[in-house]
């Protein structure tokens, strides 16, 4: 036990707090012993908590519809285990319709918000030009006014730019992310001079400059900033919602909204649908958790 | 051509290359226009792109909003004739209106402390560096990572009043089954629920990360100062979480006044009274009952809503800063 305790306290940063308190306490050994019981149970019971509806979700998914409308806690139904309602989704082909959609627009949403975000960071980092400061200001300040405030001006803007229904309708208003800007500044300013410099005595021009040394050295934070957009933008509802009507322009949680309402009662297709849909982020989350839990965390602080 | 040669020869003393805030002091300028001009043109290029977006999505509908909120604009293009205040009268004098309001606050409440406390409590846990990280981090973060279609699908099966698991639940120990999502004022609560295990994650992590940042050094002293493990808590955890816990107060509370994806989704779309957060009805007004003028008055008023909040709070962080 105290053998893997000290493995995972050199590990975590700021956990050595037990392993001092161990040489500490006097007549403490017995009862930081029960402390760390207690938290260890304490935290179980949480995740069991945390895991049970997803795990709830998978169960029902495997089971026919009679067991699954049947209710009941067990975990394989009377009439036993099964994939007929995986098979039941997979079959209208809809859903790798949508899955498609949701990847590849949110991939562009992607690439269009890190970029432009990259390039105005940089000239409000770097560049002089008159009203920068007052921009900057005002770019920050957007951050307070929340989209949903302006899906009313902004639907009729896309009538009025016959964007309704189409993928530019779906993507474009979804690139501007002052926060990002924010963050990406936040690095830049911390960059070193000195490096740019090197390149432009050199003869680099600014655009050079940005592509061959900033942008290299902004590759974790530029990662990290990606996978926050991404998922922002593969979750995204409201907006996908308004702007597409077209079943085959849906993205993936639009497309299982609409077709929720219209089989309702089939609980085990609507599990394995909700399972489905959940697959690819947890399977991406699975194999970059660490990437992932970083970018979100330096995101979410605004770059800190 | 010539203007790549001034640009060149201007390399040493740019006034451009001075970077905003980052170095010591600046090389005088030299009072070369021409290199000016072309910094500015440069500027504008990298700015440009973003801008154009940023003009487009945010800005122009900021304002034209504003003017649409001003008329009796309908989704179908009829109407659009000014009719000045009219739209915001009737807006706040609107019981429904108000009773979303009061939804999305009375959600707000009830989201924003357990989901800063139960993050709190997660991440201090997993702080300690139990065995598991791994896993712990799996549980908490996951259902972040999940759609509002598929969390509000999972959700919608668990209430659900004759099969669901949470009345399965409740029938087992004991307690009388609850129509969830189908009584009034209940349903704002289940919703609420779902939505503190959605989101949690988020806080968790924000903490797990501050938690990470705080030096061991600290610690250590304490401990060579006689501090048990609460007293460190007390004295050295907590005070040091100040600051972040404000910035995730801040986030978390925006984020709850901004309800509908959930809500709607869990009520599937049939609104009752006692859950319709505002969000909701700006939609209904606009897209359901086609009227954009009024839904445009109504998401003004959540603007300035949003605004008074997050206004208060970073007044309130400010003066916390200053007196610490």
């Amino acid at each position: 036990m105290s053998a893997t305790t000290t493995m995972n306290e050199i590990d975590a940063p700021g956990a050595d707090v037990t392993q001092v308190r161990r040489t500490n306490r006097m007549p403490g050994e017995k009862s930081f012993g029960l402390l760390r019981i207690l938290a260890f149970a304490a935290l179980v019971s949480m995740a069991v908590l945390w895991l049970l509806p997803v795990f709830w979700a998978v169960v029902t998914s495997f089971k026919t519809e009679t067991d699954a409308a049947s209710g009941g806690l067990d975990l394989i139904g009377p009439s036993g285990f099964t994939t007929q309602a995986f098979e039941a989704i997979l079959s209208q082909g809809n859903v790798y319709v949508w899955a498609l959609n949701s990847l590849w627009t949110s991939a562009v949403i992607t690439a269009i918000t890190v970029a432009i975000s990259a390039l105005a960071a940089y000239a409000f980092s770097r560049l002089q030009f008159k009203g920068s400061r007052w921009l900057f200001l005002m770019v920050i300040a957007s951050i307070i006014v929340p989209s949903q405030a302006l899906i009313i001006p902004l639907y009729y803007q896309m009538l009025t730019f016959n964007m309704v229904d189409t993928y530019w309708g779906l993507i474009l208003p979804q690139v501007v992310m002052a926060p990002i800007v924010f963050i990406l500044k936040k690095f830049f300013d911390a960059v070193p001079v000195e490096l740019e410099d090197a390149a432009r005595v050199d003869g680099a021009g600014r655009l050079r400059v940005f592509f061959s040394v900033v942008l290299p050295l902004s590759r974790p934070i530029l990662g990290a900033v990606s996978i926050f957009v991404f998922i922002q933008a593969w979750n995204n509802f409201l907006w996908p919602f308004l702007i597409i009507n077209d079943t085959t322009l849906m993205t993936l949680p639009v497309g299982l909204q609409t077709v929720l309402s219209a089989y309702g009662v089939q609980y085990s297709q609507v599990m394995a649908q909700a399972v489905l849909a959940a697959l690819p982020l947890v399977i991406v989350f699975l194999f970059y958790q660490r990437q992932i839990v970083k970018g979100v965390a330096t995101t979410g602080f605004g770059g800190q | 051509m010539t203007d790549v040669m001034a640009d060149r020869s201007a390399v040493g003393p740019d006034p451009e290359v001075t970077p905003g805030a980052a170095s010591g002091p600046r090389p005088a300028p030299p009072t070369r226009r021409q290199a000016r001009r072309r910094g500015q043109l440069v500027a504008w290029a990298f700015l440009a792109p973003f801008m154009l977006a940023f003009v487009l999505f945010v800005i122009w509908p900021l304002i034209h909003g504003i003017y649409l909120s001003l008329t009796d604009q309908s989704l179908t293009g009829t109407g659009g004739s000014f009719i000045g205040l009219q739209n915001y009268s009737e807006a706040l004098s609107d019981a429904v209106m108000w009773r979303s309001i009061g939804n999305t606050v009375w959600f707000t409440v009830i989201t924003t402390v357990p989901l800063v406390l139960f993050a709190l409590i997660m991440a201090l846990l997993v702080n300690t560096g139990l065995p598991g990280q791994w896993l712990w981090r799996l549980s908490f973060f996951m259902p972040f990572l999940l759609a509002s279609t598929v969390i509000s699908q999972i959700w919608v099966w668990i209430f659900n009043p004759e099969i669901g698991a949470a009345n399965e639940i409740l029938s087992a120990v004991g307690l009388e089954p609850i129509a969830w999502l189908q009584t009034a004022n209940v349903d704002l609560i289940s919703i609420a629920i779902a939505t503190i295990w959605w989101t949690v994650g988020f806080n968790f992590l924000l903490y797990l990360a501050a938690l990470q940042n705080i030096p061991t050094l600290q610690y250590e002293a304490a401990a060579v100062d006689g501090a048990g493990p609460w007293r460190q808590l007390f004295s050295i955890t907590l005070p040091q979480l100040g600051p972040v816990t404000g910035v995730i107060l801040v986030l978390q509370m925006l984020a709850s006044l901004k309800l509908f994806d959930q809500a709607y989704q869990m009520m599937d779309g049939n609104s009752s009274e006692s859950s319709r957060p505002i969000v909701q009805y700006i939609f209904e007004a606009g897209f359901v009952g086609y009227r954009f003028g009024y839904a445009s008055a109504i998401s003004y008023i959540f603007f300035v809503l949003i605004l008074l909040v997050g206004i208060t709070q970073m007044i309130v962080l400010r003066r916390r800063k200053e007196d610490s």
